[in-house]
């Protein structure tokens, strides 16, 4: 699996994304940064960390959106290239356009930091194919942008589609539907708030992270 | 020339921020506020050429979401500095 992480000034999670993959897939992905206005060639997944780009300055992930690297993203979106963006990815990837909706504050304006559990609603997808659909799985969440917030007609729309990928079992952040994790139309974008790259080995706690990117290495290669 | 950018959250989108600034404020025991929404202001110094779409793209692009957001542009003809 030839993987890349996008690095801004401000990611803290770059580094964990990159130990998650090469861990599961045995292969060191390549850390991009935002200035570059190319990715390297033949890339099957690029992944969007988690961090504080830009000291969520205006709003978490619009500058970030608007780096030079982003279009290039885009256009590997767009051709089927797998996204994956975690926390301020997420963020990151709404601001673009990638994904629809917004990241909002958390409804109780607190830093939302702890294990949460959460339940896998759709494993149909390149990310989700190692989980049950149904499946309850813990991974943590560090965040104060959270609150996912869509108009009704999207919401429904993700839900009909089943594009709303995991669920926080409870409320966490004020989530709309409490939905922590999307995809997009063509299923190849993920964007979710809880960082799975924290819960790869026993070591971590529980390794229920795991299964996304060996889900991800089973079906991209 | 002198421009304010005023963003607020569309109606209906819940303000956690406005919330917590009406507690606040009851918590000092001022009494009759009913609601509180907080936005942002965005001052920018423009040159004479850039013109109202030009001001209202930008907004778009990247000072408000619109997702969520509304704007309101103000051109403030005055060149001093806002208090």
């Amino acid at each position: 699996m030839k993987s890349a992480v996008i690095v801004f000034p401000g990611s803290n999670c770059d580094r964990d994304l990159a130990v998650a993959l090469e861990e599961v897939s045995g292969t060191r992905p390549i850390m991009v940064w935002h200035r570059e206005t190319e990715l390297p060639e033949g890339l099957d997944l690029i992944g969007v960390p988690g961090g504080f780009s830009y000291g969520d300055y205006l709003r978490s992930g619009a500058m970030a959106a608007n780096s030079p690297v982003m279009r290039p993203v885009k256009d590997a979106a767009d051709r089927g290239v797998a996204v994956l963006g975690i926390c301020n990815g997420f963020q990151i990837l709404t601001e673009t356009g990638l994904l629809p909706g917004a990241l909002m504050r958390n409804a109780g304006i607190s830093f939302v930091c702890r294990d949460v559990p959460l339940t896998v609603e759709n494993s149909q997808s390149v990310f989700t194919s190692r989980y049950e659909a149904g499946e309850a799985i813990t991974i943590p969440v560090a965040h104060h942008d959270g609150n996912y917030t869509a108009d009704e007609e999207t919401l429904d729309r993700l839900e009909g589609e089943g594009r709303v990928a995991f669920r926080y079992a409870g409320p966490v952040n004020g989530s709309a539907r409490d939905i922590a994790g999307i995809v997009n139309e063509g299923g190849n974008v993920l964007g979710m708030m809880p960082h799975p790259e924290r819960m790869i080995e026993p070591a971590h706690g529980g390794n229920d992270g795991r299964k996304l990117f060996e889900g991800l290495l089973q079906a991209i290669g | 020339m002198k421009t304010r950018v005023y963003v607020t959250l569309k109606n209906g989108v819940l303000d956690p921020q406005g919330k917590a600034i009406h507690h606040a404020l009851e918590g000092l025991g001022f009494s009759g506020v009913n609601d509180v929404r907080a936005g942002k202001l965005i001052e920018l110094d423009l040159a004479d050429n850039v013109g109202d779409a030009d001001v209202e793209a930008m907004c778009r692009k990247l000072l408000a979401n619109m997702v969520i957001e509304n704007f309101r542009i103000e051109r403030v003809a005055d060149a001093a500095p806002a208090a």
